[in-house]
């Protein structure tokens, strides 16, 4: 009996490169997309990273999980016949015949340097290192961008009220990719604003978590220092065996 | 009475005495003001410039989550939302092709709007539908004594087909005071402009002018100025800094929001009224006047 594969091992597969090992000859369906204007015959079942791949790219950057959690690879595209330009991740959209596209590597925006701890919990920490917030038409371009589904204009618009909980409740999935930022007419950078409020609000906002207390303290009395010192005193083989163990029974994502 | 509030950002900051007061007078009054779901920027000054679409979705966007509570009427405090969403439901309603415009740039929305709410402020609520004879009977500290310079600025009565009153003679905020029993104190520039939003760029101007709003109703014996807007209030209260610093004789006279006095009045917790946020501090004055520390 042929034995199930473990999810670990599906995603594994999953993800795999495929610059490398696909037997054309297997391979049913094609497309053609336009990876920066130039037509490239890719396998239809591919994801737009794995395309590319397969057309030769190889990436050094707007790469990274794979699994859709890093926001490392961020694409903007339009589908044969249609005007409205789209965003995704390339790790996680299938491509579609005659799809132009493009790798987006970056967003380029300052982050600033704050100490949580000097900073004011109130509105004003807003304007102070992201006052371009104040420029928000309620377009909602953002939310259309984002990969993630977002209600990132509900999320701005929270910042502007000074709502620090709903901004970090409704940014907590943001996985930064910076598409938001780079459609957004206004020049706000969204996602920097966003990961302020939350730091913000896990300092100063959110209730303590009794159970990281507890742990915390659990770990300083030395409850876990054995537990610690054997893992330490692990050989290379033995801790990479650990380690695999460790993924293959507890299923991470 | 239920009716759907469009609070705005300032009032859930630095005019929260705005909102805390307005909601406790108007539950005091029996109107419940339910807050808009999701509701944005109110679009904040309204754009004149006849082809700038992008700056009606905001506040036509706020005219659709009203929709969406099934309501067709929107409650306003601050005297710029009210404005900015009045005058863009009035282009929307007279401009078929934009109002389709603006639909469409908001496609995503499950609700088409197509111009049937209607944008009311809390005083045109007090006015008509609770009346303020009605306020009067349930006033339980008269503010006698205390004389109050009403004053509406710009965005409560311009242009005309906007405004809440008559243009040139306004007398909503005057009936309103006096049906909490304050003496309200007439001088020529309850509606002359407060320099609105060159306090950002030009101080000087801000200071000449509210100088001359703030001299001139105390020249008449005014002892409080009233308003229903956070940036006149800007203006007039936080800007008697720099006045006082170019203007060595000018003594200082407190700022309310209307609400503050309704509430006080109504005979509410004074914590409601938020006196502590404003400037200009008026709790001496109200002391003075026997009509706080009595609940």
């Amino acid at each position: 009996m042929k034995k199930e594969k473990s999810i670990m091992e599906k995603i594994a597969e999953a993800n795999k490169t495929v610059t490398k090992g696909v037997d054309e000859k297997e391979v049913k369906h094609w497309v053609t997309i336009y990876i920066m204007g130039k037509p490239c015959r890719v396998p239809a079942a591919l994801t737009i990273m794995q395309a590319m791949e397969y057309a030769g790219y190889k990436f050094i950057r707007s790469c990274g999980c794979r699994a859709g959690f890093c926001g490392a690879c961020s694409t903007v595209y339009r589908e044969k016949g249609e005007y409205k330009l789209q965003t995704a991740m390339a790790c996680q959209t299938r491509v579609e015949d005659g799809m132009y596209l493009v790798q987006i590597p970056f967003a380029p925006a300052e982050k600033a340097i704050y100490d949580i701890n000097e900073e004011e919990y109130d509105i004003s920490v807003f304007f102070k290192y992201y006052p371009e917030v104040a420029r928000c038409v309620s377009c909602n371009t953002c939310t259309k961008s984002c990969p993630q589904d977002l209600e990132v204009m509900d999320y701005v618009q929270a910042a502007i009220k000074g709502d620090f909980a709903q901004v970090a409740e409704g940014s907590f999935e943001c996985i930064q990719c910076g598409l938001c930022a780079m459609r957004c007419p206004a020049d706000i950078v969204q996602y920097h604003l966003a990961q302020l409020a939350r730091r913000m609000y896990g300092r100063y906002g959110s209730l303590e978590e009794k159970n990281v207390k507890k742990r915390v303290e659990e770990i300083k009395k030395g409850k876990y220092d054995k537990e610690f010192d054997r893992v330490m005193s692990l050989g290379g083989t033995e801790f990479k065996n650990l380690y695999t163990e460790q993924q293959r029974t507890r299923e991470v994502y | 009475m239920k009716i759907s509030y469009f609070p705005g950002c300032t009032l859930k900051t630095m005019a929260k005495d705005f909102e805390d007061s307005a909601l406790a007078s108007a539950s005091c009054l029996g109107i419940e003001l339910v807050e808009l779901p999701r509701w944005n920027c109110c679009g904040t000054v309204y754009s004149l410039t006849s082809d700038d679409l992008i700056h009606q979705v905001a506040p036509i966007r706020n005219l659709i989550r009203v929709k969406e509570q099934e309501d067709n009427r929107v409650v306003t405090l601050c005297s710029m939302c009210y404005h900015t969403l009045k005058r863009a439901n009035k282009l929307v309603r007279e401009d078929r092709e934009k109002l389709d415009k603006l639909n469409n740039l908001m496609y995503r929305e499950d609700v088409k709007y197509d111009g049937e709410i209607e944008v009311l402020h809390l005083l045109e609520i007090l006015k008509n539908e609770v009346s303020f004879n009605q306020i009067a009977k349930k006033v339980k500290i008269p503010l006698k004594e205390l004389k109050v310079a009403p004053y509406y600025g710009c965005l409560l009565l311009r242009p005309p087909e906007i405004g809440l009153d008559d243009a040139e003679n306004p007398t909503i905020l005057k009936d309103f005071l006096e049906s909490i029993g304050a003496e309200v104190i007439d001088y020529p520039y309850q509606t002359e402009c407060c320099a609105s939003y060159h306090t950002v760029v030009n101080v000087d101007l801000v200071v000449e002018r509210a100088h001359d709003i703030l001299s001139s109703a105390i020249n008449q014996g005014a002892e409080a100025i009233v308003l229903s807007c956070p940036l006149c209030g800007f203006n007039l209260d936080n800007r008697q800094k720099e006045i006082k610093e170019k203007f060595s004789d000018f003594k200082g006279i407190p700022v309310f929001y209307f609400t503050q006095l309704l509430a006080l009045s109504l005979g509410l917790d004074e914590k409601v009224c938020g006196f502590e946020l404003n400037f200009v501090d008026p709790r001496h004055l109200l002391k003075s006047k026997h009509l706080t520390g009595r609940v």
